[in-house]
């Protein structure tokens, strides 16, 4: 346990190092949300009764999703890990006295949380600030705001469970880089993140909503603005838990197959 | 112009060699904007106009948008990954050739799988063609053309003035993408209903609208003014000021050594 601690460690303080590049990403994710909700405004003036939440709520959710895009990125993929295994370096990895997905899980949810942690704060905080219905709210009560930081939890370990599926995925095509993109596109999609999965035609947002991705960050960001209710936010929360468990199942079973197939050559 | 027929073509065959990847990344590219679509068109299904433009008005824009930055990013991809040739040292090399600095890193890299998504607006177009109850006449086609024409002069533009600021900064700034990216993004929605602010904004300073927004509106007979077909050009004219602060940034070049 305490290797994988330091492993995190070493990661996070690595991801901490980029700050200018971070103070350029909230500029840009400002003005794309700003944009995002100028859009969705003027579908509101025309379709008021139409629209499948309260304005200052999609807000809530547009803002949390700015602010913590680093954290649920879909379309992230660790180029080290994805290298180590086309070059074949993962040999190397394989030699570690560590579980190699336990290893590669902790450098996923520590790469996202440095970059997130650098990024949220000033988003947050000047989205706080807006003209009211363009302004992110706080959380709709103190149980809410409970549920929402386990829901964020549980999210960031599913959408890191979900880049496992990939990397090891690598183990079997040559060149990952049209998969890289295919999943990446798919899951940004379905995880809400084109357009707030409250938006898609309500056949496909039941079947969406049971899926996977739905609990990445749709869970969490609904938890905040109060469209999920207390018993109904507890039900999501054990939902995406149980993918948590399903994925990271599935993925360590997928892996040890993949490396028992893997011939390492000498050289 | 032989020289870049050169050049276009040993490209191209470069990037077939592998033909499943080429495929498969060009593939990529058409999901990436067909989500984008489908966004929209699930929006639309749900409320039926946006500030009184129908959903076909608004793919016949998307598909402008779409087409115009996919041909600017695939022959201006150099300047796309300009801030890489700075910092691998590649540019010194660019710069002992005797030919244009403009031309050769036009041509060091063109990326053919971004026709993906050309393929994607040529379908749009081709749906939003009919749909739209636009009578097609010779006027409104020239204005097509025109928007197509202007907006990809208007992405290269950018794409230029993104590597001229490289210059001063090394690395690639993030913030640029809201113009190239984000115009992408938001341009599937004529720019006004983002309200007169960002309209203005998109008018007077950086010149997307004048190739988006009004010579849509002579499209779809929203105006008889027929100078709005015209508007576009001011593309062209962009790349003036875009070159000027690529060729300041070259002037001030230090190699990076490495």
């Amino acid at each position: 346990m305490k290797a994988y601690l330091s492993f995190f460690r070493i990661r996070f303080l690595a991801g901490l190092q980029y700050r200018t590049a971070a103070w350029a990403g909230i500029a840009t994710q400002f003005a794309w949300g700003g944009m995002n909700l100028l859009m969705y405004a003027a579908f509101y003036k025309t379709g008021a009764d139409a629209f499948p939440m309260e304005f200052a709520a999609l807000s809530d959710y547009i803002w949390l999703q700015q602010a913590f895009l680093a954290l649920f990125m879909t379309w992230y993929f660790d180029g080290e890990i994805l290298d180590a295994v086309v070059t074949g370096s993962v040999a190397y990895e394989l030699c570690r006295p560590a579980d190699l997905y336990a290893m590669w899980f902790v450098k996923g949810l520590a790469v996202r949380t440095s970059r997130a942690l650098l990024r949220f704060a000033p988003i947050l905080l000047v989205a706080v600030f807006l003209p009211a219905p363009y302004s992110l709210g706080l959380p709709a009560g103190p149980l809410a705001a409970l549920l929402f930081v386990f829901s964020m939890a549980l999210g960031l370990c599913v959408i890191v469970a979900l880049s496992m599926l990939i990397y090891i995925s690598a183990f079997y095509t040559v060149s990952p880089l049209g998969v890289r993109v295919l999943a990446g596109t798919l899951m940004e999609f379905f995880a809400g993140g084109v357009l707030p999965l409250p938006f898609f035609p309500d056949a496909l947002r039941t079947i969406l909503y049971a899926l996977p991705f739905a609990s990445i960050q749709n869970t969490p960001f609904l938890i905040y603005t109060g469209h999920l209710r207390s018993r109904e936010a507890l039900l999501e929360l054990l939902l995406q838990a149980v993918w948590l468990v399903l994925l990271v199942a599935l993925g360590r079973f997928w892996m040890r197959r993949a490396i028992r197939r893997t011939v390492v050559q000498g050289g | 112009m032989k020289l870049y027929g050169k050049y276009l073509a040993m490209l191209l065959k470069s990037q077939l060699t592998y033909k499943a990847s080429f495929v498969m990344t060009a593939v990529g590219q058409f999901f990436v904007s067909f989500t984008a679509f489908l966004g929209v068109f699930f929006l639309f299904s749900r409320f039926h106009e946006v500030e009184g433009f129908i959903f076909a008005e608004v793919l016949l824009c998307f598909s402008i948008i779409l087409a115009a930055f996919s041909l600017a990013e695939c022959f201006a991809r150099g300047f796309d990954v300009f801030p890489r040739l700075i910092r691998t040292g590649d540019l010194d090399r660019i710069l002992l050739r005797p030919r244009n600095v403009v031309f050769q890193v036009l041509t060091s890299n063109m990326d053919f799988t971004r026709l993906g998504r050309l393929l994607q607006a040529g379908l749009m177009l081709a749906y939003a063609l009919p749909v739209s109850g636009i009578v097609w006449t010779a006027d409104k086609l020239f204005g097509l053309g025109m928007m197509l024409l202007g907006g990809t002069a208007t992405f290269i533009a950018l794409f230029i003035l993104y590597a001229g600021i490289s210059f001063f900064t090394i690395d690639g700034i993030e913030f640029m993408n809201i113009f190239t990216d984000g115009a992408r993004e938001f341009g599937k929605y004529p720019f006004s209903i983002y309200g007169e602010g960002v309209l203005k904004l998109l008018t007077y300073v950086i010149p997307l609208a004048l190739f988006q927004y009004y010579p849509l509106l002579y499209l779809i007979g929203r105006s008889d003014d027929i100078r709005l077909l015209f508007l576009p050009l001011a593309g062209f004219v962009f790349l003036l000021p875009c070159y000027a602060v690529f060729r300041l940034g070259l002037r001030k070049y230090k190699s990076t050594g490495s």
